[in-house]
């Protein structure tokens, strides 16, 4: 059932969220877009949007007041789920032995704001990696438990999105897993947001503040602006057969044209929302009484990534970039059962030499030299 | 138990790394209690004599003098650390390996009769074996409290490795180059530093030097190409600070003047 919310009501909904914790969403801060903590509606980038493509990005003023028009930034949910860097346990050196004290894991209820579909359907890859997976991680479960999502749906894609080639966007399907989802419109002078929600606690908050019942007609305008919005994506990636494609593929010469371009700086990894690799390390006081053990976020494209006895066996930049876009795209699949692609398009965006991995694909199946075009 | 003996050596260089060591306020009095520093000048004029536990070494090697030091404390010190673009790199000194010998001397010297210099500014490990080496102009001080620590405790130091881009993905710092156009060497420079310049909305300078596997030729062409930068600009970015290692050098190469007509006077 879809509610109906005014734009100068919005701030009643922010307060019904504030009762269930700190709000963070999206926010121009220092002329950079980024997600910070929310305090009221005026907080929101009104009038604003993105320019991407290849290795660039751009804040645009726009001639409305829209405050959701535009898709993703640098950063995704993983930074809040999934931080950087996280301790893990301390040590402490006893007389004759030592004293372990796990890491509490963080226990803030938090509401994210204005979760675009690619991103909520990463999550949910993560999900099934980290919570439902064999090595179920229990921080990530925590912060999870305690993240409220309110997703948005996008009615202005970048040249970059390409949500739509994996269905992951720009609307958001009712199997998501959101508790509130939002339509923005502008429509002759009005601005009003379609509400609608996924769980219990999503319907608790419409029906505390009360929310009128849409009428059809606004129902439809809102379907329209997600549909058109799938069909301005500016780029697309076909899905068909791209498993065994990337399987049949690996000796292909894009490999060495794209490795010429590549810097293997990882930048595509740490922007990219279901990237979940990490390393450990631990740190010690210099009297040696006490330790650390910290997680960080870790990138397949580092030697050390595949280093075991004896050296790297991904030497080559050819081998680290196919290895990336061969899992994300193809052994995710048998792994997860799951792409791990939602087409946010970031790292196209934040690949200081602008690799599109939309091309690469595409290049790959046009002269796909096996003849493998199932 | 007898304490280890540290000792810290200046070769041809600013002091800013000696002063990267000193500057770490908050541990420098239970490094003192830790160790037995024994040999520096920088801190003090209470000097012992070797043989040293760790030696850390600032500077790059530059006179035949500097050649005969640092043989002498190779053969008195257990693990050398070489700290610092001059000692790891040659040091932005090592811009006179681009001249013709003495070129600069004639410049800037009134009696460069004086003066008993090598051809060239070369790294620590072009004469002596190093046992590990900290890159940066400064330094990363907690790299060097880490690699103490390590020493002290039989660890293995953790030290990153990859791009200065790891570092600011890390910490939420919005790209430069993508988002304002700003040109930076991240991509290809070792992260350790904590992307210090991006941090500050600047590009990254490359002063901890190349990162593994560096892919100078693409960020070049992109930089040039994308970001408009001169072709001069492009070979100052690469011929800088660490000038003389070996990728950062190959580069700046690629981009000298075509024909020595076009080469710029010296001032």
């Amino acid at each position: 059932m879809h509610f109906i919310i005014e734009r100068e009501n919005l701030d009643r909904l922010l307060a019904a969220l504030q009762e269930h914790g700190r709000i963070i969403g999206p926010r121009i801060t220092e002329n950079t877009f980024g997600h910070r903590d929310i305090a009221s509606s005026q907080d929101f980038p009104a009038g604003w949007t993105f320019e991407q493509d290849g290795g660039f990005f751009r804040l645009r003023q726009r001639r409305d007041p829209s405050l959701f028009a535009y898709t993703v930034g640098q950063d995704s949910w993983k930074k809040e789920l999934y931080p950087p860097r996280s301790r893990l346990l301390s040590l402490q050196k006893t007389e004759s032995s030592f004293s372990v004290t796990p890491e509490k894991s963080s226990s803030e209820k938090v509401v994210f704001f204005g979760v675009r579909p690619c991103d909520l359907a990463a999550i949910q890859i993560q999900d099934i990696i980290l919570i439902q997976g064999p090595f179920a991680d229990p921080e990530y479960s925590r912060r999870r438990e305690n993240a409220m999502i309110v997703a948005i749906e996008c009615t202005q894609p970048a040249a970059t999105c390409f949500c739509a080639s994996l269905g992951t966007g720009p609307g958001i399907s009712s199997s998501s897993d959101y508790d509130l989802a939002l339509t923005e419109v502008l429509d002759d002078g009005l601005h009003y947001f379609l509400v609608r929600a996924g769980t219990e606690q999503g319907r608790a908050v419409i029906a505390g503040l009360g929310l009128a019942e849409a009428p059809e007609q606004n129902i439809i305008r809102a379907e329209n602006l997600v549909q058109e919005a799938a069909s301005r994506m500016g780029r697309t990636m076909d899905q068909k057969g791209i498993k065994q494609l990337l399987y049949d593929n690996h000796e292909h010469p894009r490999w060495d044209q794209v490795a010429r371009r590549c810097l293997t700086c990882g930048n595509c990894t740490q922007v990219c929302p279901t990237c979940f690799c990490h390393s450990v390390y631990d740190r010690v006081s210099l009297s040696g009484k006490e330790a650390e053990r910290f997680r960080s976020w870790d990138s397949c494209f580092l030697l050390d990534h595949s280093y075991i006895h004896g050296g790297s066996v991904r030497v080559s930049s050819r081998s680290r970039y196919r290895q990336w876009i061969t899992h994300k795209l193809a052994s995710w699949i048998d792994q997860f059962k799951v792409s791990g692609c939602v087409g946010c398009g970031r790292c196209i965006t934040w690949c200081p030499v602008g690799i599109d991995i939309t091309e690469e694909i595409q290049a790959i199946r046009q002269s796909d030299e096996r003849g493998c075009n199932a | 138990m007898k304490k280890t003996k540290l000792a810290v050596w200046k070769f041809s260089s600013c002091d800013g790394c000696q002063l990267s060591l000193l500057d770490l306020e908050d541990e420098l009095l239970e490094i003192a209690e830790t160790v037995d520093i024994s040999y520096f000048l920088e801190a003090s004029s209470r000097l012992k004599r070797g043989p040293y536990d760790i030696s850390i070494i600032e500077g790059s090697i530059s006179t035949p003098h500097d050649i005969e030091r640092i043989t002498a404390i190779r053969e008195k010190s257990k693990f050398l650390l070489a700290v610092g673009s001059c000692a790891v790199f040659g040091g932005v000194q090592a811009l006179r390996n681009y001249t013709l010998p003495g070129e600069y001397q004639q410049v800037v010297y009134e009696h460069p009769e004086y003066l008993s210099s090598l051809d060239a500014s070369s790294p620590v490990s072009a004469h002596v074996k190093t046992d590990l080496e900290l890159r940066g102009c400064p330094p990363n001080k907690r790299q060097i409290l880490e690699v103490l620590t390590a020493c002290l405790n039989a660890k293995k130091p953790d030290l990153p490795s990859g791009s200065v881009c790891l570092e600011c993905k890390r910490k939420g710092i919005v790209c430069v180059m993508v988002s304002k156009g700003i040109p930076c060497l991240g991509p290809v420079t070792h992260a350790g530093c904590g992307a210090l310049c991006p941090a500050h909305d600047r590009g990254c300078y490359g002063c901890f030097g190349p990162k593994e596997t560096p892919n100078t030729a693409s960020l070049s062409a992109w930089i040039s190409g994308k970001l408009g930068m001169s072709r001069e600009d492009v070979l100052q970015s690469f011929r800088h600070i660490n000038c003389y290692a070996l990728e950062f050098c190959l580069e700046s190469i690629k981009h000298e003047p075509k024909d020595s007509s076009e080469r710029p006077e010296p001032d």
